[in-house]
């Protein structure tokens, strides 16, 4: 359907201007008016993907922020109630620590992963272009390829109390130290951000390995000749080169860490307590389960906005200087 | 350079911002849903009889459950014109799913139902009163039907229009592992609750897990919690409060006590340590590898347990303060519902009667549903083996029928009660991160603030 929609006027707009370009015409005209038609020609072809991208992008986002100022059970009559929901989800105490779980959870997906990546991918650099190379790459990168419900699953069974990860423990004498660590209201948080870790850290090191790859060996040369030791030329050279691709790290891992949902789902719900609800679980549950369509919309446009405000600093800061 | 990505992304944003602006206007026109009235349909009227057209009834189940399936089956083979089309999913999917699939164009003739009263509301059911005079259903003892009345547009549960029907009637109680009970002397079920602390000290005290039960994902300790809380007070100020009646409150002194023992229990590492992180699954995978004397659930697992640990289970229900008190439990039909928007009503209800009143389909429902069938009191029971938990399950569904002792369960109360209160609350208190009055206060608040939607 998409595609009649979106072929139909493209082709009405082309053909009768090619119709008229006949060779009777004087040559400049036409050509003129053919390059006005190219400036628009470029839009015509992405009509169609620009029309499923209104459709099933911006029409939903805009039908959310409608919503959002609705109390509504998704079936019955709505009732208009202005900004009621916003003013809930800043002042529901409940929601807030939702919210406050997501941004806890950022330090797992995003801050350690980046930072073991640049140390993993500075060891790992010089065996990825190796023989071995496509093998680190491929065992790095695993994670990212197993969904994240099978990742969920797994790591569920590793933590729990009679699972591989307190096997290990006992097997060690730490007996004292061993839990139920997704059980449990003081590890829950941190236990379900270690999943985050081990998805996240694979994606962060490839790209990091591959920008490092990309960095001129004449600035180590260079470093060197300066008397930089290994340390020194990672801060003054490996770390300025990599500014995007830590920027990209981090925007990928953020909005990863704010919306996240299934590892949590899975691993968790969210229990115990609301220990590890965040908010895209809780906006199911508000949707789905509690019927609050309105209030559950309304925490949806609050997260994206907070995903916006995580976001755009962070590609001012590694693009900015970048021209 | 700088100036190129700038200019892309005003531009682009000039031509999204008439789009979105678009969108917006045709969204905005009008507030969503729709003004649907509870359907009046009690008066139109209705046949009993299923005719020799071809019907395709379509059905909502569970999965897990196999019972729906059977009896459909079993339905066709008697009803060679009638096939079902069943479509399963897991019971949280169909209470997120209901609304919407009840309201769609093509809506199931015959749906598990979670709680009726937002379905109502909405006038997503169809009222059977008109049925229940057509096939005389007030030969069924009047209690097994209360829970599935609906006062006019979903008021308040428990008295009013009949809006759905058992596929099997579910008793809830304990079951004990019986060569566990032997190990700790335990000959006979515990008559009060005060013997049931009894043994449960003596299991700790021997090594062995006193209780297993989940809590995870659902809080599966609300099944004790409200076993205790049956006994402690009147159970119609249970009843009153599932039921929505006016005033009615789950802060009572009965809820408390309750809350206080589970709190106790929680304490004495009568629960297990981590039954934060146990679920339902691993509750019964646990239960039936031998870890754990007594565990909480329904007769919907006899079947299931008779087939793994074949001799091996016992099922009592929950004793009172003293061995003469009343009998109560959490018990509940499995309730399915007729849409108001599916195409077959007459047919579907057919069915439903059925499934009470066909020999076969009685057969069936216990020894596959494990449940009582309901139906009318003067049909005989289905029998089963002696000996077996079906056996003692279904004894006991009688034994609450006499004494009419059944309570819904709490966490029916409203659609969110149980995934927005009780569930998150009983995790913090059994890991001592929430007091006996602080969870009884959580509970309520959050019912109050449902009902005021």
């Amino acid at each position: 359907m998409t595609s009649a929609l979106g072929s139909a006027p493209a082709g009405s707009g082309i053909t009768p201007r090619s119709g008229g370009g006949n060779p009777d015409q004087p040559v400049r005209p036409h050509r003129k008016r053919w390059g006005r038609t190219a400036r628009w020609i470029g839009w015509l072809w992405v009509l169609p993907a620009l029309i499923m991208y209104g459709f099933f992008v911006l029409r939903p986002l805009a039908m959310t922020v409608q919503y959002s100022l609705y109390r509504w059970n998704g079936i019955g009559p709505a009732r208009w109630v202005g900004f009621e929901n916003y003013l809930t989800v800043f002042t529901d105490r409940d929601l807030l620590k939702i919210i406050t779980n997501a941004f806890v959870l950022i330090i797992f997906f995003s801050f350690i992963p980046v930072l073991l990546g640049l140390l993993v991918a500075s060891l790992v650099r010089r065996i990825t272009t190796g023989p071995g190379g496509t093998l680190v790459r491929t065992v790095l990168f695993l994670p990212q390829v197993i969904p994240l419900v099978a990742a969920g699953i797994a790591w569920s069974w590793m933590l729990s109390s009679s699972g591989l990860v307190n096997q290990a423990m006992r097997a060690v004498g730490l007996d004292a130290l061993t839990r139920s660590w997704l059980g449990e209201f003081t590890t829950a948080l941190p236990a379900v951000g270690v999943i985050g870790t081990w998805v996240m850290l694979g994606l962060c090191t490839i790209l990091l390995v591959t920008g490092m790859s990309k960095i001129d060996p004449s600035l180590y040369e260079a470093a060197r000749m300066d008397g930089a030791g290994p340390i020194r030329e990672f801060f003054a050279v490996t770390l300025p080169s990599l500014r995007q691709e830590i920027g990209v790290c981090l925007t990928v891992t953020i909005i990863a860490a704010l919306a996240s949902f299934d590892i949590v789902y899975i691993s968790t719900s969210g229990g115990p307590g609301i220990q590890t609800t965040v908010p895209g679980l809780e906006i199911y549950r508000l949707a789905f389960s509690q019927r609050q369509v309105g209030l559950a919309s309304a925490l949806g446009v609050v997260l994206m906005l907070l995903v916006v405000l995580c976001v755009l600093p962070i590609q001012r800061l590694t693009r900015g200087e970048k021209a | 350079m700088p100036e190129f990505p700038t200019t892309f992304i005003r531009r682009r944003l000039a031509l999204l911002a008439p789009l979105l602006g678009v969108s917006l206007a045709i969204t905005a026109c009008s507030a969503p849903g729709s003004e649907q009235t509870p359907t009046g349909d009690s008066d139109t009227p209705v046949s009993t009889e299923l005719g020799t057209d071809p019907i395709t009834l379509e059905m909502y189940a569970e999965t897990g459950f196999p019972l729906a399936k059977a009896l459909a089956d079993e339905f066709t083979k008697q009803h060679p014109n009638v096939t079902f089309n069943i479509r399963e999913d897991q019971f949280t999917v169909i209470t997120e799913n209901a609304p919407r699939v009840l309201a769609s164009d093509n809506a199931p003739d015959i749906i598990r139902l979670p709680t009726m009263v937002d379905l109502v509301k909405d006038g997503l059911l169809k009222n059977l009163d008109p049925y229940f005079d057509a096939y005389g259903w007030d030969k069924f003892p009047a209690s097994s039907l209360v829970q599935l009345r609906l006062t006019e547009g979903g008021a308040e549960r428990g008295s009013g229009s009949l809006y759905g029907m058992g596929l099997g009637y579910s008793v809830t109680g304990v079951f004990y592992n019986k060569k566990q009970a032997q190990q700790i002397g335990m000959t006979q079920p515990p008559a009060t609750i005060a013997e049931f602390e009894e043994l449960l000290a003596k299991a700790k005290a021997t090594n062995l897990q006193p209780i297993m039960q989940f809590n995870k994902n659902t809080a599966g300790i609300n099944f004790p919690h409200q076993a205790l809380q049956n006994h402690f007070g009147d159970p119609t100020q249970i009843a009153d409060w599932i039921f929505q009646k006016q005033g009615a409150t789950f802060d009572t002194p009965a809820a408390l006590k309750a809350t206080q023992t589970i709190q106790k229990w929680a304490q004495a590492g009568y629960f297990p340590k981590d039954a934060n992180a146990i679920d339902y699954t691993a509750m019964m995978g646990e239960f039936q590898k031998g870890n754990g004397l007594f565990m909480f659930n329904g007769d919907w697992e006899s079947a299931n347990l008779d087939k793994n640990m074949a001799g091996e289970v016992g099922f009592f229900l929950f004793p009172g303060e003293t061995a003469d008190a009343k009998r109560v439990a959490m018990s509940a039909p499995n309730t399915f519902g007729v849409g108001a928007r599916g195409k077959n009503a007459d047919a579907a209800v057919f069915f439903l009667n059925w499934a009470h009143t066909n020999e076969k389909a009685r057969e069936i429902a216990v020894q596959i549903g494990g449940s009582h069938p309901g139906g009318p009191a003067d049909l005989p029971l289905p029998a089963v083996n002696e000996g077996t938990v079906l056996a003692e399950t279904l004894k006991a569904s009688q034994q609450l029928g006499a004494d009419n002792g059944a309570v819904d369960f709490t966490a029916n109360a409203t659609g969110g009660i149980f995934a927005s209160a009780i569930t998150p609350e009983m995790q913090k208190l059994i890991a001592g991160q929430q007091t006996p009055e602080g969870y009884v206060k959580a509970v309520q608040a959050e019912y109050e603030k449902e009902l005021s939607r």
